[in-house]
């Protein structure tokens, strides 16, 4: 701000204060539900103290046990989760990567037909082909597998998009030293554009690796075996299709407090990237 | 070390009618450890030239050839620019920002999988002789717009190549800094010896650097020698108006026995013009003598002064010549001319350069 007024200070942040409260307190009551028994969470007004019952619901959530709901343990459909996103965030950006630095440095014929192909998927989410895929990946075999998972959803035009406008930036004098030098495309790749890119990179990782844990409409299709749930899905399996009484929403609560975490961790981990790369840019 | 010979090289964009050429058959001979500056205005095709010689740019037509010291000649239209050889400067350096000083210099050579201790010991010696010792764990962007300028020469210099290119790597340094540079580049040149080719739009740069010297017009040679050949005997209107500062004067006429026709005036030559008709008279600023206070076979012109400028060591005059406009380069410490003053001028014959108007070429006398 460019005023120094000591009042408009303490009005934006009580503000900020109370923005912060109003997102905070979903997840803190449900954090709080996490840790209290059934009967607890089910009296009105639900108490605001943690529970005593932290470790067994995270521990029946996490490799089942006291489980009425014949929902199987999240463990495991943390780990799907984990590897399905890893997989997504990873493979968009090598594939984008990869295809960004094709379209900016090599003269094809077809080069900007390629390019508008690619960017003209921006305007079809998954949504709107979905049945059409489904068609393909059930057509190949891949239901309830992790490539069924998450091949359809490693393409982007986004993040190709977003390398592309990186690359232009870069001065051609660089790839052309990297020429001269005796380096060859993929060395220029890999010793030059890599590590400029890397903040993009950080970046890119973030916001897919949150994509890809979020994805819920497309592995409702491709699986049917519960053991190739994740985690989203899972969550909604947990809450079940019957009645009130049969869910026990302590353990729902639980497992959606593990379903947020490593999103979470991941941000908190790539931010100290995205400072850094605020810090020294390096141009 | 090699000698570089470009024979009718042309570089043309797009094809057929509808093509474009830059460059329209160039042909020099540069020999082996020479300093050549190629010098033009921009958008002449200076750097299109230099980058066919380094191969970042296709050669459309004709041959580059290099002939290294053991007599070895090869063409190297089609050879990669990392087998030709060469080492290039850039304009704005092109170091990778994301690598030390040291690792900017052993890329390279690294890259040729040449051992460590020799990487270390070629990097140290270059960065020795640049002063670099200092910075060799910097990042680019922790140094000064000069000290890149040195890394970029440092990462040529540890290649040890046949050919140095340089594409106006001074024209990012303030004017002090470029001066000290040129220097160090000439010493440099003395203390390697290796055949450099040195792009630049810059007169001064040119005329100091330059054993020889290309001058470049519209994708065209205009004349090739040394700085001292071009400066006294400009092979064509553009050379003579290019090369100088500030320019020739360009007298547009005609010649009548020894008289000058210009602007309705007529100016008593020192010496018959070499042929009768329309010509160009070109006289350099400091070469017309102020005043009239030299005997013998000297013509006599009057100018009218219209501003005058201090320079220090000297003054330029603008002046006219009936119509014409006419700059004369006087001595500093001489009594400053007001405007309106009428001068007369003293012309020796063997400063006047003649040009034909229609070919643009001189015309010896």
């Amino acid at each position: 701000m460019v005023e120094r007024r000591p009042f408009l200070g303490f009005f934006s942040h009580v503000v900020l204060i109370i923005g912060a409260l109003v997102v905070m307190f979903p997840i803190f009551v449900t954090f709080i539900a996490s840790t209290q028994t059934s009967e607890q969470i089910l009296q009105v007004p639900m108490s605001l103290w943690p529970g005593s019952e932290l470790l067994k619901n995270y521990r029946a959530v996490l490799v089942g046990g006291a489980d009425t709901t014949g929902v199987s343990p999240m463990g495991h459909m943390l780990w799907v989760t984990f590897v399905m996103a890893m997989t997504i965030a990873v493979g968009k950006i090598t594939i984008s990567l990869l295809s960004a630095f094709a379209i900016v440095y090599f003269r094809f014929p077809g080069r900007n037909f390629f390019f508008w192909m690619i960017f003209v998927t921006l305007m079809l989410p998954v949504e709107v082909r979905i049945s059409p895929t489904y068609k393909i990946v059930s057509d190949l075999g891949l239901l309830n597998s992790y490539a069924g998972l998450t091949l359809p959803l490693i393409a982007s035009a986004t993040a190709t998009f977003l390398f592309r406008q990186f690359f232009l930036t870069v001065p051609d004098e660089l790839a052309e030293a990297a020429r001269i030098d005796g380096a060859g495309p993929m060395r220029f790749l890999r010793d030059v554009l890599l590590p400029l890119s890397l903040t993009n990179i950080a970046a890119l990782f973030v916001i897919q690796f949150i994509y890809g844990w979020n994805q819920y409409l497309w592995p409702l299709l491709v699986t049917n075996d519960e053991a190739m749930y994740p985690i989203v899905l899972g969550l909604r399996r947990s809450i079940g299709a019957g009645g009130d009484a049969a869910v026990e929403w302590n353990l729902v609560m639980a497992t959606a407090m593990l379903a947020i975490l490593p999103p979470v961790i991941v941000v908190v981990l790539m931010q100290k990237w995205f400072v850094k790369g605020l810090v020294d840019t390096e141009k | 070390m090699a000698a570089v010979s470009i024979s009718n090289v042309i570089k043309r964009y797009g094809f057929g009618p509808g093509a474009n050429t830059v460059i329209h058959g160039v042909s020099a001979e540069i020999a082996e450890g020479e300093f050549i500056v190629i010098v033009g205005p921009s958008g002449c095709g200076k750097s299109t030239l230099l980058r066919m010689v380094a191969g970042l740019e296709e050669i459309s037509g004709g041959e580059i050839r290099f002939t290294s010291g053991d007599g070895r000649s090869r063409v190297v239209n089609d050879v990669e620019p990392a087998d030709r050889d060469i080492a290039m400067v850039f304009q704005n350096y092109a170091l990778y920002p994301h690598m030390s000083v040291f690792d900017n210099m052993a890329y390279g050579l690294k890259i040729a999988k040449l051992p460590l201790a020799e990487i270390k010991t070629r990097v140290d010696k270059a960065a020795k002789i640049l002063e670099l010792g200092a910075l060799l764990d910097r990042k680019p962007r922790q140094l000064s717009g000069g000290q890149r300028q040195r890394v970029a020469m440092g990462r040529a210099i540890v290649r040890q190549p046949q050919v140095y290119l340089f594409d106006e790597p001074l024209s990012n340094l303030d004017a002090k800094l470029r001066a000290q540079t040129r220097l160090e580049i000439q010493k440099l040149h003395a203390e390697l010896g290796v055949t450099s080719l040195f792009v630049t739009h810059d007169q001064v740069e040119a005329m100091t650097l330059a054993q020889r010297m290309i001058v470049m017009n519209a994708g065209r040679m205009e004349q090739v020698g040394t700085p001292e050949e071009v400066y006294a005997r400009p092979a064509t209107i553009f050379v003579a108006g290019f090369i100088g500062s500030p320019p020739m004067n360009l007298l547009d006429g005609t010649a009548d026995g020894s008289r000058f026709m210009v602007g309705g005036q007529a100016l008593p030559l020192p010496r018959p013009a070499p042929r009768s008709g329309p010509l160009i008279l070109g006289l350099r600023p400091e070469h017309a003598i102020w005043g009239d206070g030299v005997s013998g076979n000297v013509g006599h012109w009057q100018l009218r002064v219209d501003v005058v400028e201090m320079l220090g060591a000297e003054r330029l005059v603008y002046c006219r010549l009936g119509d014409a406009l006419f700059t004369v380069r006087i001595d500093g410490t001489l009594p400053p001319p007001k405007p309106g003053d009428a001068v007369p001028l003293q012309i020796a014959p063997e400063r006047l350069h003649w040009f034909d108007p229609a070919t643009g070429m001189r015309v010896a006398s």
